[in-house]
This record gives C-alpha cells, structure tokens and sequence, in this order.
C-alpha cells in the first residue's frame, strides 16, 4: 500500500510541484495583500485565473497526444466574439445579420430571456468543440503536423472573429455577467435560488467565487472521465507511442480528434468566459498569441511533458494558476508594466528548472534519454 | 516439401502467399499450416520472410497474393486489432508497449474492464495482478509505469499483456530474447499450458535450444520461401542449421588462438556503483576475449555501463594500458579508446533515420575532419572500407540505416565504433535477435580484433556463445564476480552452477541463491 503511495507520488512529482508552488505563492501574495485572504480577493483572482486555466486544460489535451495547439487563443477569440452576438439577454430577442462585403443577409432574430441565454451557451461551446474537430481532421486526415495545421486554423478563425467584431464591442448580459463572476452567494441572489442566497445553510459557501465552482466543476464532469474514457486513454498511449498504441489496436486517429476536439471545447468555455467577464467581444489578436503562448507555459509548469504521454489537465490548471499569482504579485509591489514580460520570463525559467532538478538525482545517465 | 503429417485439420492454413515491399521480394508462394495444441517453430535468417509471415498472419501488413483460413473460414485482417478479434495475437519482438502507462493500462489497453462506461482501475488492477500471476511474475508492480521497468520486465508485460487477449493462435517473435532465465522457465511453463489447452503456438527464435526444447514441429524459410516442415527429432541441429543458410558452416565459433602471457590492457580494482556493482576486479588483456556471463540483470550491463562512463558515482580503480581512467561520460571513455555496443541498437546504437553513412562515421567525425568541416573525400574512403571490412550487405551509403536488417544493422554499430581504433570493446549482448549467420560473422569479427591487440569484454545471455568464443568468462552473480572460468573449465553445467551460485563454498552464499 505505502509502496503504491510512492509509486504514485514518484509519477505525479509534476503537478505536486506545481501545487506546492502555487500554495506558497498565493500564501505570500495574500500576506502582502492589504485584503487578503477575503472573498473580494479570491473572487478577482478568480475571475482572473479562469480563462487562463480553460486554455492551459485545452492545451493539455493535444499536448498529450504529442502535438501542441497553437490555435486555442483563436478559438477562444473567435468564441468571445460570437458570445458577444447571441448573449445580449435582449428580452425580445437579438436581430442578427450578415454584412459581406456590403451585401446584408438578415438571419431572423435569435432568442432572448433566459432559454436564449442558455441556447446562446450552448452555441458558444459548441463553436468552440466544431472549431477543434476541424483541427483535428486536419491533423488526422491531412496528415499536417499539429503544430503547423494549428497555425492556419487559428489565422481562420482569428479571421473569422476579426470579420464578427471588427472593433471592439457588442454586449452580454449583465446578469450573466454579475451571476457568473462573483461569489455563490451573488449567483443565488440573481437567479433566485436558495432564498435569494440568504439561506442559512448556504451561508457556509456563499463567499466562494462562482470561477472556482465552475473551473471545479468542468474539471469533473469533463476531464475526469475523459481521462478514464478509452478514447481519453488512447490519447496517452498515442503520445506515449504510437506505434506500440497502433499495434494494440487503438483507435489512434479517433483519438487525436477528440483530443483537438476537447481542446477546441475548453478554449471554447475560456472565451465564453472572457466575453461575458468583459461584456463584449473583442478580435484582440496580440491578446490570442499570449494566451496561446502562456497556455504552453501553464502545460509546462503543470509537470505536462512536451513529448506526450505523461500529465494532467490537472496539473496545468495549477500551472495557470502559478503563471497568473506571478502577475499579481506586480499589482502589490507595483512593477514598471514594462519590466512585467522580464520578470515573468525569469519566473517561468526558475519554475521550469525546479520539476528538472530529478536530473541532477539519476544515476544512470542514459537514463536521460529514455 | 513437407515431411510432417497433419494429425488434424489445420487451424491456420496459407496458401499461395506472396509479399513485395518496394518490388523486393518478402515472401514468394508461401503455403504454411498450422495446427491447434502445437507449439510451430518457424526458423529462417533474417531477411527470410519470417517477420514479414508474421505480420501478414496478424494483420499488420496485406498480402499482395494468396489466402489464408482461420479455423476453415477464409480471413483476411486488415489491422492488428481484427486479427485479435479472430483470436490471433502476437507478441512483436518490437514492444508494443507505450511507456508512459502503467503496467496495468498496457496489459488491458485493448479492451479495458469498464464500470459505467469508464475504465474501472480496480478491475484493470486485479486483471493485470492475475495476468502476472498466470505467468509467475507476481513481483511486477501493475502500477508502475513501464518507462521504468528494466527491459526483460517489459517482455514480461508484454507477454500477459498477450495472454490478457485469450489467444487462439499466439504468435511469439523472439518473445524471450530479453528474459532472465528464471522468466523463460515460466514463459515455458504458461506454453505447455496454452498447448494443452488446445492453442496454436508460433514459435519464432533464434536460440536453437529454445527451439529443440518447445517445438513439436518446426518450418525452416529461406528467401521468402517455406523450405521444409518437420516434427521434433526428425532433423539435427546441425541439419537444420544446414537447411536455413542453405550453405555449409566448417565451425561454428572461429578457433581460440593458444595464449601466453597478456599484456593487460584494462585492469579493475574493486569497482562498486549503488547497490548494482559491489567490489569487482577484472583484468583483460591484449587480444583477449573476455565473456561476462552469469543470470541476467546480476550487474553485468551496469559493469560495462560503469566502464563507459555512463553512471555517475562509481567507486574504485580502472586502468587502461597502466593509465587511470575516470570517465564522466560516454565522450570522455571514447577518448581514453574505449567502445561500447549498446543494448538496444534502435535507440543506443544508432540514428535510425539518419543514412548509413552518417552513423558509420559518427564516432569518429574528429578523425575525419579538417578544423570544423568534415572532409567528405576521407569520410567516403572510410564508409567504404568499414562496409567491405564487415560485409554489411546495403543498397546504397545513403540509404536511411532503418531499412537495414537487424544483424546488418549490428554491424554498423560495431563499425562505427572500429572507426575509433579503440583498444577496449564492450559489447551488450550483441547477437540478441540477429540471425545464425550474422552471428557467425560477429564472432569471427570479434576474434579478428581481439587478434589486432584490442581487449574485449562480452556480456551474452546464450552461454553457448560465451563458451565458443570467450578466452576466460567471469560469471557475475548480485553484483558480484563469483567465478572466472578458463580452458577446460569452460562448460555448460560450471557455467550454470556458477550462475547460480550453488557450487559456492561458504554456505550463506548457497542460502542467497536459494534466497
């Protein structure tokens, strides 16, 4: 028993790296803080982490399988944008068109009130979701390397976003907003539930952000039982080798898909998130290529191997984390913003070495290179 | 062109099977058939289509002509996992194992237990447990991952992880070149059972007592074509020898020259390293072979590791030609001449899509070179002399090494690293899984350089190998030299005994064996 305790903490040094890290991170930074460690505070952060942390899982995914995704900050780019059309809340709903090149093609009107917002939703991911299996068949059946294949989609659907939203702007529903980036209790207390939140019994948990529960909750009912699907475990074996997972009968190209796939769906959910925290869409492409580039970042410090095979979207949600508390800390010992990128990049650097310390332990050296 | 009666209707039957890859004939009309309850060696070279058979029979690759029957129906797979679906399954020298799941993940990847749609891991756990136990090789830990488990302990992953499919033809290639002697004992003990249970076992090995030791019948294939079926004791070893190089061989191991005294050339005083090495001392001379014999995994591949510089935190004393050397690492060992073959020649010995030419030199590329540029007229010279010295069999220089066979690709190993004219070679069990004939020419090789001045120190699991061509062999039991054989003493039954450590003196050695 204590054997298979080791054998299973030996493997996951990874994430409990990134999981230490983070606890002594955000230990110090609500020291420093002058509200610290109160519900104000977590549910900024909160806010904060989430998009982050939906496209540092999304990476995870095709990571996994040994490929990256470089068009995951596209997708949730382009996913803001289409929020920001069909969660207006508008109670008689939303006329939509279509402006080509000056030629205007009417849609009809998509719905309002709460199904609307709820179909809206549904949309939304479901864009994201379609945008991956594209880049997954273009993975699969034009055998184009990951990381090129991702290249050119994200340029289209950054194209797509630019053609939605070619400036900023467009509007989500402000309770949507106000319900989904406070705290629980300001949840219950906009849709009616609980008492308005005033329960006695909801008291307890009433303070913590709604971030969280979501980031909490999409990690169960999405990535724990990808993780222990046969597709999810196709997706580790292909990045493992995936020679020996074709040998074994594996449905290797299936499983690629629905890694894009489910990558395509978390940065779906990140950019739904950031278009109904910020209220509208926004086609910010320099604000796409640093979320893609940090959700690298996150794969990285969550212990994730860039070779495949090994991790966790666990992990990476940890990474995020980590990457994001870094950034806060600029906020409390105010920073020159331009020294920002420099101090995160020597972070980064020292957060990478430490979980490449083992090195330093092994005694065989070709062990390395295994 | 078959001596041996079916006793009853063929299981598997081939008619007609004729493979080419890139024009290059594979397999040439093969008929072939196989019974249930019988343990079928197949034998031939390499290169004699017994891969290319296999691969064919479990759906890896589609025969250009032909057709086979599986228990009288006509069948045709068209990937691994619809020749498993049949109740054909192979074990594939080439592991098919993905090293960052567990033990427990690769046994049950094809057809995990599932409990509401999802991997249950307390079933796949247990079934792994009794998949390791069926094979007595409880010891495996089903939570480890197989990254980290030593090479013959991923054969024995691999092996369950094959029985895991319940087989009704099991194809075993070369399945036993990596086991310790303790696990091929069970992995025969599991065959007899599979047999009498009524499975049709393919046995495909190169190790002619294995071979003599299972099969009830066996098929010799040369050049794509099936030669000859025969039962058990119908033919010797030397017949059959005969019939898969379809040449005469005088002598199987070169002549041992007579020696006098040595001048020694390495020279190790109580060597240790973790818990793997403990206080060895070695001496090897000039033009001598040394074997390293022993079970496996008793410190053997560390020792020459260790010499190689390829562990850190090594104790005591090595000496080559009176100079103490400290290698930090496989670089620094290469400059004082010392040359390692490694254990696995697809990923330690060479760069598989790289050129012939490329890895042949790659040791050596200081020696060729002009200041940073390498002379491409000197490096042609030498590609072409390393090729007509060992006879590697190629198309062209140029080719990518990976479309070598196996034993031809063993030979640019051992090439590349006689480009570096070193004065001690190691060798890591160099004649694992390559055919007869190759392995004549690398013992002859061997001796060539032990002859040119150069010392050698051989660790082989085939004893037969290391009573034909080794000088002297120390056999190494828990880290430990137990015993240097010599001359006369150089037998099977002291080899093993010393092995085992059973002839041991003091009685708590003899209590540790039985330990």
């Amino acid at each position: 028993m204590l054997d298979d305790i080791a054998i299973r903490v030996r493997q996951n040094v990874g994430i409990v790296t990134a999981v230490l890290l983070f606890a002594i991170l955000y230990l110090l930074y609500n020291l420093a803080h002058p509200k610290g460690f109160s519900s104000a505070v977590l549910v900024q952060n909160g806010d904060e982490i989430f998009a982050l942390a939906m496209l540092a899982m999304a990476q995870t995914v095709p990571v996994l399988a040994s490929g990256l995704d470089l068009s995951v900050g596209a997708v949730m780019t382009m996913v803001g944008c289409f929020a920001s059309y069909l969660l207006t809340g508008a109670a008689d709903g939303t006329p939509l068109h279509l402006d080509i090149f000056g030629l205007q093609f009417g849609l009809g009107t998509f719905p309002g009130g709460v199904s609307g917002i709820l179909l809206g939703i549904v949309l939304c991911l479901a864009t994201g979701a379609l945008a991956g299996f594209i880049n997954g068949c273009v993975v699969v059946y034009g055998r184009i390397q990951p990381i090129i294949a991702t290249l050119a989609t994200g340029a289209v659907y950054i194209g797509i976003a630019l053609f939605l939203r070619p400036t900023p702007g467009g509007k989500i529903d402000e309770d949507l907003n106000w319900a989904l980036t406070n705290s629980l209790g300001d949840f219950a207390a906009t849709v009616h539930i609980f008492d308005d939140g005033a329960a006695s019994w909801f008291a307890p948990v009433a303070w913590i952000p709604v971030p969280f529960v979501l980031l909490i909750l999409i990690a169960l009912l999405v990535w724990v039982p990808f993780r222990r699907s046969v597709i999810g475990r196709a997706v580790y074996a292909v990045g493992s080798a995936e020679g020996a997972a074709y040998m074994s009968g594996l449905p290797i190209e299936r499983a690629k898909i629905a890694a894009f796939t489910l990558a395509g769906f978390f940065a779906g959910c990140g950019g739904l998130f950031l278009a109904i925290q910020t209220s509208s869409g926004n086609a910010d492409i320099p604000q796409a290529g640093a979320y893609t580039l940090n959700s690298i970042a996150s794969v990285v410090i969550g212990g994730t191997s860039l070779l495949g095979g090994t991790g966790s979207a666990i992990g990476s949600i940890f990474g995020a984390m980590v990457l994001r508390v870094i950034s806060f800390f600029f906020r409390i010992f105010d920073i020159a913003p331009l020294l920002q990128p420099l101090f995160e990049g020597l972070i980064l650097l020292g957060a990478v070495s430490i979980s490449a310390l083992g090195v330093l332990r092994v005694k065989n050296t070709l062990e390395l290179f295994r | 062109m078959s001596d041996a009666v079916l006793t009853q209707p063929a299981f598997l039957t081939l008619s007609g099977i004729s493979k080419r890859y890139a024009g290059v004939r594979a397999l040439e009309g093969v008929d072939f058939a196989c019974e249930r309850g019988k343990i079928h060696a197949v034998l031939g070279e390499n290169g004699a289509g017994k891969s290319t058979l296999i691969k064919i029979i479990s759906g890896v690759v589609q025969p250009d002509s032909g057709s086979m029957r599986l228990a009288g129906q006509d069948v045709s797979f068209a990937t691994p996992s619809a020749a498993n679906a049949a109740g054909v399954v192979c074990i594939f020298q080439e592991l098919s194992l993905m090293p960052d799941l567990s033990v427990a993940d690769n046994i049950s990847i094809a057809s995990p237990p599932r409990r509401f749609g999802l991997i249950d891991a307390r079933a796949q756990r247990r079934r792994a447990e009794q998949l390791l136990a069926e094979i007595g090789c409880e010891d495996v830990n089903p939570l480890m991952r197989v990254r980290d488990l030593p090479l013959s302990r991923r054969q024995v992953v691999e092996i369950a992880k094959a029985l895991g499919k319940k087989p009704q033809l099991l194809i075993l290639d070369e399945a036993t070149s990596a086991l310790t002697s303790a696990d091929v004992e069970k992995v025969y003990a599991m065959l007899a059972r599979l047999k009498a249970e009524g499975v049709a076992i393919l046995y495909i090995s190169h190790r002619m007592h294995e071979v003599e030791a299972l099969a009830d019948r066996a098929s010799v294939f040369r050049n794509g074509r099936h030669i000859e079926t025969f039962d058990k004791g119908k033919r010797s070893t030397a017949d059959i020898v005969q019939l898969m190089i379809g040449r005469d061989i005088a002598t199987q191991y070169p002549p041992k020259p007579a020696r006098g005294a040595v001048k020694p050339v390495l020279d190790i005083e109580n060597l240790s390293w973790d818990r793997h090495l403990d206080r060895i001392s070695l001496r090897v001379g000039a033009g001598e072979i040394v074997g390293l014999g022993g079970l496996d995994g008793q410190g053997q591949k560390s020792l020459l590791l260790a010499l190689f510089g390829v562990l850190r935190g090594v104790t005591g004393r090595v000496t080559v030609e009176g100079h103490e050397v400290r290698p930090a690492s496989p670089a620094a060992a290469k400059s004082v001449g010392i040359a390692l073959v490694p254990e696995d020649r697809k990923t330690e010995g060479l760069m598989l899509p790289m050129s012939i030419a490329d890895n042949l030199v790659i040791a050596s590329l200081d020696a060729i070179s002009t200041g940073p540029l390498v002379d491409r007229a000197r490096e042609n010279e030498v590609i072409k002399r390393a090729i007509a010295r060992l006879q590697i069999k190629i198309g062209a220089p140029g080719d990518a090494v990976s479309t070598l066979s196996g034993g031809n690709q063993q030979k640019v190993v051992l090439a590349k690293w006689l480009m570096t004219d070193p004065k001690l070679i190691l060798l890591n069990d160099p004649t694992r899984g390559i055919d007869v004939g190759t392995k004549q020419e690398l013992y002859r090789l061997m001796r060539e350089l032990a002859d040119q001045g150069a010392a050698i120190l051989f660790y082989s699991t085939d004893y037969d190998e290391l009573i034909g061509c080794c000088d002297r062999v120390a056999i190494m039991y828990d880290g430990r030299i137990v015993r240097e054989l010599e001359g006369d003493e150089l037998t099977e039954t002291n080899i093993i005994a010393s092995a085992l450590n059973i002839d041991a003196a003091t009685p708590d050695a003899a209590g540790a064996a039985h330990a």
